[in-house]
């Protein structure tokens, strides 16, 4: 069966590690935040200025003075401290955040993702996403493996405006977990608890390798 | 000492003509300059370039400004969450330049801070980097951004004395502090105003030297945006 966005972030939660200051990106990636393993410590950071984020607040503690990159409202933890955009971004772009977690519209075999733009349809913006992909050694993308249609977003190539080339070295989807290798491809190294290597390979549009004939499963 | 102090949003605002460059405070609805927003709906100016990470949301921030078609062109990272906004864009109404989120901070910093280009990673490869500048740094390709300067930039406080001097309240504080150093003309909306000596030096985020202008706005609605609970 394969996961549905919190199968994703749960999966992508055993990627930390005690100590990290963590980026987490709008939609799935906000989740990562439910399912941090219990013996672990890691800060997040919100681009629009906070760092040490604790969970959404109760009916009467919501303070529209705080709010994470979503613009939605969130609550600050015991050693939480806010900061300017351009400090937030120094934080970034000077490597000192361990993890970032994306959503993407498509992710080519390469290494550049698209998920700023649908041209002539759909304009929002690239945000902070450019920026934390230019600058972060580990990004983690969360990303249905194909859209509404069926068609698959694990591509050669991208056919949307890129936010970034060559960054991108994970990827989690609702199928499997995929590392990008650095001479290209996307290396098939866990299943979705029974989804088989033939669903995967048929809902791959990019080069898929599989190292073996015994991908295990993801154990959520 | 010139008096910094003004009487409300539309003395701060009076000077400000059509065809201005403006920069103004704020992610989302949090921490944008409210009174001068409608202040500037108020003056009917036209023509105007906003420099600000959103764009507002149909009704509220600079929403106001785009439904009366004030602004030719926009400077931002991020647009979504406004139908007028994409309609106007979409229909070459409104020129728009969109940048990345920390680039449009550190070009508004080094506005202020007299350095007037640096080399990024942000963007390199995509269609941000079209006819700019390339260098390799250590190995990995940066792109040249200049920095960004406005005749007005806006902010919004929560405290502030009358020399100017600023502090800004949990995330409402993001693009304000850059922006307000960024501006020939700072204007400073706050919260609450005090006399110098109230506010403690070491906490103070935002010098008075950089604030030209500054009162204490009328009303603070606050709206928002997404208002997420347990």
């Amino acid at each position: 069966m394969s996961l549905d966005k919190i199968g994703i972030a749960q999966r992508i939660a055993q990627e930390l590690k005690d100590g990290w200051y963590v980026n987490l990106g709008i939609g799935i990636p906000t989740l990562v935040a439910n399912y941090v393993p219990k013996k672990i410590n890691v800060e997040f950071q919100s681009e629009n200025g906070i760092l040490g984020m604790g969970p959404f607040p109760s009916g009467n503690n919501v303070d529209a003075d705080l709010i994470n990159a979503g613009k939605q409202t969130i609550t600050a933890l015991p050693g939480a401290v806010y900061f300017d955009s351009s400090m937030s971004f120094a934080m970034i772009r000077g490597q000192h955040i361990q993890l970032t977690v994306l959503g993407a519209m498509e992710v080519s075999e390469n290494g550049d993702i698209a998920n700023w733009k649908i041209p002539g349809k759909m304009v929002k913006g690239m945000g902070g996403a450019m920026d934390l992909v230019a600058s972060a050694d580990n990004i983690i993308v969360a990303m249905m493996h194909t859209n509404k249609r069926g068609e698959s977003k694990i591509l050669s190539e991208c056919s949307l405006p890129l936010t970034g080339v060559k960054c991108i070295k994970k990827v989690v989807t609702n199928l499997a977990v995929l590392e990008i290798l650095p001479e290209g491809g996307f290396k098939l190294l866990e299943r979705a608890p029974s989804v088989s290597v033939e669903e995967i390979k048929n809902a791959t549009a990019g080069k898929l390798i599989i190292p073996s004939n015994e991908i295990p499963e993801m154990q959520l | 000492m010139i008096e910094k102090i003004v009487l409300d949003a539309k003395d701060a605002c009076k000077d400000i003509k059509s065809g201005s460059t403006i920069m103004l405070g704020g992610f989302g609805l949090c921490g944008i300059p409210e009174n001068c927003i409608e202040a500037l709906v108020n003056l009917k100016i036209k023509d105007l370039t906003c420099i600000s990470n959103n764009a507002g949301i149909d009704e509220f921030g600079l929403g106001f400004l785009l439904k009366n078609n004030q602004i030719k062109k926009m400077i931002s990272s991020y647009v979504g969450e406004n139908d007028e906004f994409e309609r106007q864009m979409l229909s070459g109404e409104l020129i728009v330049d969109l940048i990345p989120q920390g680039s449009l901070a550190e070009r508004c910093r080094a506005g202020g801070a007299g350095i007037p280009a640096f080399f990024t990673p942000a963007g390199y490869g995509t269609e941000i980097s079209e006819g700019k500048e390339i260098r390799i740094f250590n190995g990995k390709p940066h792109i040249l951004e200049t920095a960004l300067k406005a005749d007005f930039a806006i902010v919004k406080a929560w405290k502030g004395d009358t020399l100017g001097n600023l502090v800004y309240k949990g995330t409402a504080r993001n693009f304000n502090p850059a922006m307000a150093m960024a501006g020939k003309i700072t204007i400073a909306e706050v919260e609450k105003l005090v006399n110098p000596g109230i506010l403690d030096p070491n906490e103070i985020h935002t010098p008075g030297i950089f604030v030209q202008r500054i009162f204490q706005g009328e009303k603070y609605e606050k709206r928002i945006e997404k208002r997420t609970v347990k």
